[in-house]
């Protein structure tokens, strides 16, 4: 069975479908992806379906599952590089891809990641008035750790 | 796969695993160029006949694909036969509704691929397996 690669590429993970994927090796990458999610730390994850000539409700599942898994291991997932014809069929399908923000392509799914990851450490700041006292302070007393030298 | 498909008559195609519905759907888009479907309408006759070959692997208990060419005399199609020996849908109305499913799918394969071509037909009753027919015409020119 064919496994679909997963590169990591600073804080992002970078999937590149470039196969027609048997169902097993879509249920392959749900598990790599979870993985290495949690392996290397990453709050993002884009999807590349370029070279994807058709979604069916199959893979459709599988990018809906993979969004709702990484959003709970705390990274965002977007799906870039959708054929016009393949989102048409989609949607007469009647596949809505629930929870899965989408790009035009690379560049632009990581610029909506680098945005949204920005929004929550201000809306983080912004809200909670005690996390921005310990930033004004610097090192946060209940760690020493932080400090020792 | 080696060379083009001859279509000038029906190709089979047995369906017992994932890589044959991965067969199927390459043999579908050689067919649908062949008559030269547009883009979309590849996609669509495509998405629809990856759904009903894994239908037939996974409820059929496996079967087989019949993808052949008809011609009208005005305009030329693709017409696909997915059979398998399975148990048969007991109740077709219910399977065509979108979100109804038994096999823990998402329930759109039956009704999402019925939108998705030109003609549709399903023969099925318990015990009588089942046999779906699909076909997208190109548009005339």
């Amino acid at each position: 069975m064919h496994r679909v690669p997963v590169l990591k590429i600073g804080d992002l993970l970078l999937v590149s479908i470039q196969v027609d994927m048997e169902d097993q090796t879509a249920l392959a990458l749900q598990q790599d992806l979870s993985d290495r999610i949690v392996q290397s730390g990453c709050h993002g994850v884009i999807i590349d379906i370029t070279a994807m000539d058709i979604v069916d409700s199959f893979v459709g599942r599988m990018l809906s599952t993979i969004a709702a898994i990484a959003r709970v291991l705390d990274a965002e997932t977007v799906v870039v590089g959708m054929r016009p014809a393949v989102a048409i069929t989609l949607v007469e399908l009647g596949l809505s891809l629930n929870g899965i923000r989408t790009a035009l392509n690379v560049e632009r799914g990581m610029e909506l990641l680098a945005r949204s990851r920005q929004d929550d450490a201000d809306h983080v700041r912004g809200s909670d008035s005690d996390t921005a006292w310990m930033l004004a302070l610097g090192p946060d007393p209940d760690h020493p750790t932080a400090t020792a030298s | 796969m080696t060379g083009r498909p001859d279509l000038s008559t029906p190709q089979v195609v047995t369906i017992n695993s994932d890589a044959d519905v991965v067969r199927v759907r390459q043999l579908v888009r050689t067919a649908a160029v062949a008559v030269s479907l547009s883009l979309v309408d590849q996609t669509k006759l495509v998405t629809a006949a990856s759904e009903l070959a894994r239908n037939t692997l996974v409820y059929g208990g496996g079967g087989g694909a019949e993808v052949g060419v008809v011609d009208s005399g005005r305009r030329k199609g693709i017409r696909i036969v997915f059979s398998d020996e399975g148990p048969g849908i007991a109740n077709l109305e219910l399977a065509l509704t979108d979100g109804y499913t038994s096999g823990g799918g998402l329930g759109l394969g039956l009704g999402g691929a019925r939108r998705l071509v030109d003609e549709f037909e399903v023969q099925t009753g318990t015990g009588q397996g089942t046999r779906v027919t699909i076909t997208k015409w190109a548009r005339s020119m």
